[in-house]
Parts: C-alpha cells; sequence; structure tokens
C-alpha cells in the first residue's frame, strides 16, 4: 500500500461526503445531525487514511463510522431513535439526493458566507479548518458561521427541497454565484496562502461538474462548468516558475489543455442550443474567443466585443465595460477604449485593474507621464503579490 | 411552522400612496384584500397598525421607566402591520410574501416555540 497524497485524499472525501449526507439527512430528519455525523466520519478519515490508506469501499467506511456515532447520538437522544435504527446499508440515494443538499446549502435566506461554508462542508466534504485557512480567516469564524447557518435552517425552517419550476430561475442563480465565488477565490487568491492548501477552483469545477450531471438541461450549468473550464485549461501557462503572472498576450499558447478547451468549446454549443442566453454562456463564450484563438493577434476581437455588448444587456456592470472597453482596443483603437474606460472613473476609481488597464491604454497613446501615474494607483489599490510584482515591473 | 409576517412602510410607499387618487386607492386597496381571501388558509391572523406618529415607546431597565413619542427605531422604515401565517417551510412563507401587493418591505420571522 502507498500512502495517499493529499490531492487523493481530498479527491475522495469530496465524492462520498455530499452523498453520505444526502443519504442521512432523510434517515435521521434534521440537517444539522446528519451534517455532523458525516464531518465526525470525515475526520476520521482524515486521521486514519493518510497512515492506513484509502479502503477499498470508502463511501462503506465512511457510512460505517457515521452510522456509529449516529448510534451513539440516539442513545443521548431519543428523538433519533426510531428513524436511525432504520438505517441499513447500501444507503445509495436514488435517483442522487445531492441536488437537494445543493439548494439547501445555497438558499436566499443565508448570507452568502455561510453559502459558501456550507457548501464546501456539506457538499465537498471539507473540514471547518480547511475552509478556515481557504479563506484567511480564524476557523471559529467559519464555526459560528456554520453553527448560525444550521441553527437557521433548523429555527427558520428552510425546507430541504428543490425548488419549484417557477423559482428554479432565480434559485439556481444563488447556487451558480457561490460557485463563481469559489472559482474566484481559487483561480487568483488574494494572497498566496495556496500553496500546500487547498485549491478551491478544483472544489468549484467539482460542484459545476456535479451540478450538470444533476441538472443536464439546465444552459446555464453548462456556461458556468465550460467557463471554469476554459479558464483551467490555460493555468499552466499563467505563471512563471517563480509565481509571476505571464499575461494572455505572452502566454505559450502550447502549454494549455487544447483538448479541454475543445471539450468545453462543445458544451458551450450544447448550451447555445437550448436557445436560453445568460452571462455565463456569454463569459464562457468569451474566453472560448481567446483559448480557441492561435495567437493573441488572431483573436477574434469583433465578435468579444458583440459577446460583451450582449452580456451588457443582460448583466450591466461597470466591471464588464472594463473589459468591452479593453476589447475594443482592438477593433477601433487604444484612443477609443481609453474614451470609453474614462466614462467608468467614477465607479471604478477602487479598483486596480481599472487603473492598470488605463495605464496600458496610455502608453499605447505614448502618455508615458500618466501612464506611470495610474500605474501607481493600481499597484496601492492591489494586495495579491503576484499582480504588485507586475506592477512593479512595469513601473521600473 | 408558524411565522409572523411583519409589514413595513418606507417614506416613498407613504407618499405614493397619499399621491393617489380615490379611485386609484381604492383598488390598492382591493389588491390588498384580495391576497388576504387568496391565503386565508394560511392566515391565522392578521392586524394593520395606525402610522408610527401613534406610537409610544416605554424603555425600562433603568429606575424610571422612560417613555418617548413614536417608534422605537427611529427609521425611514416602519412596521405596519402583521399577520401570522401557519405554512409548510419558509419557502412557502417567502413565496407569499413575494406576492404581497402593497408596502414595499416584509419581514418574515417564526415564532418560537
Amino acid at each position: 500500500m502507498t500512502e495517499p497524497s493529499h490531492d487523493q485524499l481530498a479527491r475522495v472525501v469530496r465524492e462520498h461526503a455530499g452523498r453520505l449526507a444526502a443519504a442521512l439527512l432523510p434517515l435521521v430528519g434534521d440537517f444539522s445531525a446528519a451534517e455532523d455525523l458525516v464531518q465526525d466520519a470525515i475526520e476520521a478519515a482524515l486521521t486514519h487514511w493518510p497512515f492506513e490508506g484509502i479502503p477499498d469501499r470508502p463511501d462503506a467506511w465512511l457510512y460505517t463510522v457515521a452510522r456509529r456515532r449516529g448510534l451513539d447520538l440516539l442513545r443521548r437522544d431519543r428523538r433519533h431513535h426510531t428513524k436511525l435504527a432504520l438505517v441499513a446499508w447500501p444507503a445509495e440515494p436514488e435517483p442522487d439526493d445531492r441536488l437537494r443538499l445543493i439548494f439547501t446549502c445555497c438558499h436566499p435566506a443565508l448570507p452568502r458566507a455561510a453559502q459558501v461554508a456550507l457548501t464546501l462542508r456539506v457538499v465537498c466534504g471539507l473540514t471547518t479548518a480547511q475552509i478556515a485557512k481557504a479563506f484567511l480567516v480564524p476557523e471559529s469564524t467559519v464555526a459560528q458561521r456554520i453553527t448560525r447557518a444550521k441553527r437557521k435552517i433548523s429555527d427558520a425552517g428552510i425546507p430541504y427541497r428543490i425548488p419549484d419550476a417557477d423559482e428554479l430561475g432565480s434559485r439556481l442563480g444563488e447556487v451558480l454565484a457561490v460557485i463563481y465565488l469559489l472559482f474566484n477565490e481559487g483561480y487568483l487568491p488574494s494572497s498566496d496562502q495556496q500553496i500546500g492548501g487547498r485549491d478551491l477552483a478544483d472544489d468549484a469545477e467539482f460542484l459545476a461538474a456535479l451540478l450538470q450531471q444533476l441538472m443536464p438541461a439546465e444552459p446555464e450549468v453548462m456556461g458556468l462548468l465550460a467557463l471554469i473550464r476554459l479558464h483551467r485549461a490555460r493555468a499552466a501557462a499563467r505563471f512563471t516558475v517563480a509565481g509571476e503572472i505571464i499575461q494572455l498576450p505572452d502566454q505559450d499558447r502550447r502549454q494549455w489543455d487544447h483538448a479541454a478547451i475543445k471539450d468545453a468549446g462543445r458544451l458551450i454549443a450544447r448550451a447555445a442550443a437550448v436557445k436560453r442566453p445568460g452571462p455565463y454562456q456569454l463569459q464562457a463564450a468569451i474566453v472560448a474567443c481567446h483559448a480557441e484563438a492561435g495567437s493573441w493577434d488572431d483573436t477574434d476581437w469583433a465578435q468579444i466585443v458583440v459577446l460583451y455588448d450582449m452580456l451588457l444587456h443582460l448583466a450591466p456592470s461597470p466591471v464588464t465595460q472594463m473589459h468591452r472597453a479593453i476589447a475594443l482596443r482592438y477593433v477601433a483603437g487604444p484612443a477609443a477604449a481609453l474614451a470609453e474606460l474614462d466614462t467608468l472613473a467614477d465607479q471604478l476609481d477602487d479598483y486596480h485593474l481599472f487603473h492598470a488597464t488605463r495605464a496600458e491604454l496610455l502608453r499605447d497613446l505614448d502618455r508615458f507621464e500618466d501612464a506611470r501615474a495610474a500605474d501607481e494607483q493600481a499597484l496601492q489599490l492591489t494586495t495579491n503579490p503576484a499582480e504588485q510584482h507586475l506592477l512593479r515591473q512595469r513601473l521600473q | 411552522m408558524k411565522y409572523v409576517m411583519m409589514f413595513a412602510d418606507t417614506e416613498q410607499f407613504a407618499a405614493d400612496l397619499a399621491a393617489m387618487d380615490e379611485s386609484e386607492r381604492e383598488r390598492a386597496y382591493g389588491r390588498v384584500q384580495q391576497w388576504f381571501a387568496e391565503n386565508a388558509d394560511k392566515i391565522t391572523h392578521h392586524q394593520h397598525l395606525l402610522p408610527p406618529e401613534t406610537a409610544t415607546t416605554v424603555r425600562l431597565g433603568g429606575g424610571e421607566p422612560l417613555i418617548t413619542d413614536g417608534p422605537f427605531v427611529e427609521g425611514k422604515e416602519v412596521v405596519s402591520g402583521y399577520a401570522e401565517i401557519d405554512v409548510a417551510n419558509l419557502d412557502e412563507a417567502m413565496r407569499m410574501a413575494k406576492s404581497w401587493p402593497a408596502c414595499p418591505i416584509v419581514e418574515i420571522r417564526p415564532i418560537a416555540g
């Protein structure tokens, strides 16, 4: 037996934690109690598996531990007695009940930070300590968020159900927003905590893929999954060995995962065929334009500008408008792009990429003094070490 | 599960209501009555409150009770009524609240016990 790697452990726990919670929940009848049992089982696994190896049936192993703890629990609390006594192996949820679990964790009556923490813990099987480390907050903060959220689920009567068709759109929007937030946190963490820690982008992809499997006809789910996969397909080319950012024009495109890019392209096409466009599908289509271009110069900028127009129509945002201005630079020139960008000054004055983008356009227009001032402003506004390094280089 | 829905007015809503002519206001009240009728099986009881200038607040705990004019929170949003409902879960309560045709804020609070 070889000792399992950190990533292997994480993957196996993640594959089974949500299933186990989904299977136990209807039996225990209480979200919080079921969740505690699963967490106990995960903690036990993380103690034993690194030394004993991952068992052949990790699901059965986790289930056995959860069941034993459950029996202990019911000895203390008679309310659970009859229900847990019925628990019998195997407990394969059919159809996959994890969808209910996801919708409960991402219920709009819970604050976003709690939705994120609960989803990671309940659906992905992260421990409170792992979540705290990934978000650089004290463990007690995460523990409190989870305790409060679970109490609210129980006290306020948040149901364990899949929303009806007429609420599905907005409720699915909550779930997608949680996954997208996780992905962004993992893709460009606001400090360098990632080394040896949890890759939240991987959890985001897992969740998006799970959601796609559970809701195969939803175009926005396909869009988000494609978006995440397209970004991750290019991850290898984004940083130097020393961890410095390599910007898109300078990336070695041979290092991209072209098979994954092709797959994501097919997913976007499938989503488009449903004819219900949405922000995630459009963002994925924009990233696909970059990913499918043979070089920076071959990029279909006109198409990208059109996609941004559609995106702005569905989801107006100054940041999106900024990205449109960047694309416009290659269609209408830097002066036109700068004019568009400058209309956003009031709204984006605190955003480092606004000033960094301005700096680039100003340099294109040979306004070097102004460019320098903009870069300096950008530097003051970012806390990300890789971005700080890039800006310092430009200022030298 | 039992919840109380607290209906809250805003200054804007009060101004809009005041600006309505007689027939508009009647239609607005009609919509509220219809909402109560449609949800009658879920509503245990409900009350509309007189405006905040009729409120009196008594603060206890520091010797002599302190009496002040007005609601206990001075704000732009004031509770104008409540309904006690009995529904399956929060989603059902939210569905009801979303279809509420009058004042712009509804707080849903579970009843203890």
